[in-house]
């Protein structure tokens, strides 16, 4: 049904535009992701990382460029990505008067899970929130409400996790158990992780490889290695700082 | 059309009202405040007149089958603004759940919201006045069907709006559809109106239906011509809020308006 052999990119994107207006959010962005990694998407406020994933999830129609995830397009291929992709973000919520096994138990049906109970058991175990099954998700603390989110976003098993700043309302400790559990969950199941964020100590923990982008441009790609290498700079928040202050981009 | 994603939003409604008190009692309120009200106005006048013989079944009939349109435009309107509120419509628009699996499932919900307020106004005008809507025999179904229809139209309309506007234009969820009471001839017939806004009532399904009930109640036949007329602006009102709805999710996309839901 459709195009996917292990050589296919979990994500291909190539020459993405996207103008709200006057404002051009994302500026002819290419770049693909390999299946398997964990990638991330760096910039400052306003640099376009929601935009860019959310033409990754349909949520936002390109003005110039192509998209292709699992090898797939929109608007046809939409229902096989989605069915096979999940998302979180601090910017979302659950419906709160529900509680976590009736959150958990919808959504189990939107993405078909063939046996809701065992693998909804399975996620809540995993994320230590099982006591609070019956609780529900508005009297939970911020930190259990993360893990009920991003047990949501495993329920299908996702091929590709997109996550835009999922640690940014987080304390220190819960966002460590956040990457812990992203980290696991990329090398037991193989999931493709697509991570926004401007903390750059998580991004250079976390990421296999990372997009720098500026005012909706690409500045670099590369290993937080290679990015650190190339500004003889220690750490990725040096590199930020220096392009954030109007730095020349050593593309 | 996938219905165990349709089935998973319908349990999402149920799950949600079950855990919610004022949210059931809500669904009651007004319309059995309504027909106490007006029941009693009605026994009450009927002592002032001979002539009028279905006086009392005209108005409980009317406040009934108006209460099914309302309950039926107020459940789909409020299944979208129910995501608004929760900000929960990322997750949905991010699922493979289909838009129009999601208007399928508010019409589900919508006909269930009406199905609870209705056994109930059934009821109490039963105990309180004696009237059985029943005496409409089957044709009280099919007007039911068509305000139900009427009402998933205007629900669709809303919650295009409501998408366009943002959450501004939420209050039309329980206010627009009373612009259109003086003209749906729910207590008085068309006939009644000045000449330039009947052609206005001959366009709304509900005015044909309320027509359609008094000639019923009436005993005077089968109301066929009012029921075709209803059924077939029905069909085109539908169509029309269909394609309003994907027309405005579409521009949506376009200009970022589902990231901003709930800002
Ligand atoms: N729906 C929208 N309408 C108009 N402008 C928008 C919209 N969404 C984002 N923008 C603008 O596009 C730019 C990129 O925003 P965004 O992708 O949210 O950045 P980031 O997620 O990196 O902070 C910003 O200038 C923002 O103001
Ligand atoms: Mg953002």
């Amino acid at each position: 049904m459709d195009a996917l052999t292990p050589a296919t990119p979990a994500v291909r994107v190539r020459g993405l535009s996207k103008r709200f207006g006057a404002t051009l959010a994302v500026d002819d962005l290419s770049f693909e992701i390999r299946r398997g990694e964990i990638y991330g998407l760096l910039g400052a406020n306003g640099a376009g990382k929601t935009t860019t994933i959310s033409m990754l999830l349909d949520l936002v129609t390109p003005t110039a460029g192509e998209v292709e995830v699992l090898g797939l397009r929109y608007p046809k291929g939409r229902e096989a990505i989605l069915s096979r992709v999940n998302f979180s973000s601090t910017y979302v919520s659950l419906p709160l008067r529900l509680t976590v096994w009736e959150n958990l138990r919808v959504f189990a049906a939107l993405y078909g899970v063939k046996d809701p109970k065992a693998c909804i058991h399975e996620l809540v175990e995993r994320f230590e929130i099982g006591h609070a099954m019956k609780k529900k998700v508005g009297d939970l603390s911020s930190g259990q409400k993360t893990r009920v989110y991003l047990a949501k976003a495993l329920l299908n098993d996702p091929a590709i996790l997109f996550l835009d700043e999922p640690t940014a309302s987080l304390d220190p400790d819960m966002a460590d158990k956040t990457r812990q559990v992203l980290l696991s969950v990329q090398r037991e199941r193989g999931a493709t992780v697509l991570i926004t964020s401007h903390n750059m100590a998580e991004m250079e923990a976390l990421c296999d490889r990372i997009l720098f982008i500026d005012k909706g441009r690409k500045l670099m790609e590369g290993s937080p290695r290679q990015i650190l290498d190339r500004y003889g700079r220690a750490t990725l928040e040096e590199v930020f700082i220096h392009v954030a202050r109007g730095g020349e981009a050593l593309a | 059309m996938n219905l165990g994603r349709v089935r998973g939003l319908i349990l999402r409604y149920f799950y949600l009202y079950r855990g919610s008190l004022p949210r059931l009692l809500e669904q009651l309120y007004w319309p059995v405040v309504d027909i106490l009200v007006w029941g009693f106005v009605t026994i009450y006048l009927r002592q002032f007149e001979g002539e009028l013989p279905n006086f009392l079944a005209y108005f409980l009939g009317g406040l009934i089958l108006w209460d099914v349109l309302f309950r039926s435009q107020v459940g789909v309107s409020v299944a979208y603004l129910e995501e608004v509120w929760s900000r929960n419509l990322l997750n949905l628009f991010v699922s493979p759940l289909r838009p129009a699996e999601f208007i399928a499932a508010s019409m589900g919900i919508a006909i269930m919201r009406v199905a609870f307020t209705t056994v109930v106004t059934l009821l109490i005008a039963y105990l309180f006045y004696g009237f059985s809507a029943f005496v409409m025999g089957v044709w009280l179904w099919v007007f039911m069907g068509s305000l139900v229809l009427m009402g998933w139209s205007m629900g669709i309309f809303i919650a295009g709006l409501v998408m366009r506007f943002g959450q501004g234009a939420e209050s039309l969820a329980w206010g627009l559809i009373f612009l259109i009471q003086p003209v749906a001839a729910v207590f008085y017939p068309v006939s009644v109106l000045p000449g330039f806004l009947q052609p206005v009532s001959h366009a709304i399904p509900a005015a044909h239906v309320f027509e359609g009930m008094r000639q019923v109640l009436d005993g005077a036949g089968v109301p066929t011509t009012h029921l075709m007329a209803a059924y077939a602006l029905n069909a085109v009102y539908l169509v029309a809020a269909l394609a309003f709805f994907y027309r405005t999710l579409a521009e949506a996309k376009r200009e970022g308006r589902l990231l901003r839901v709930g800002e």
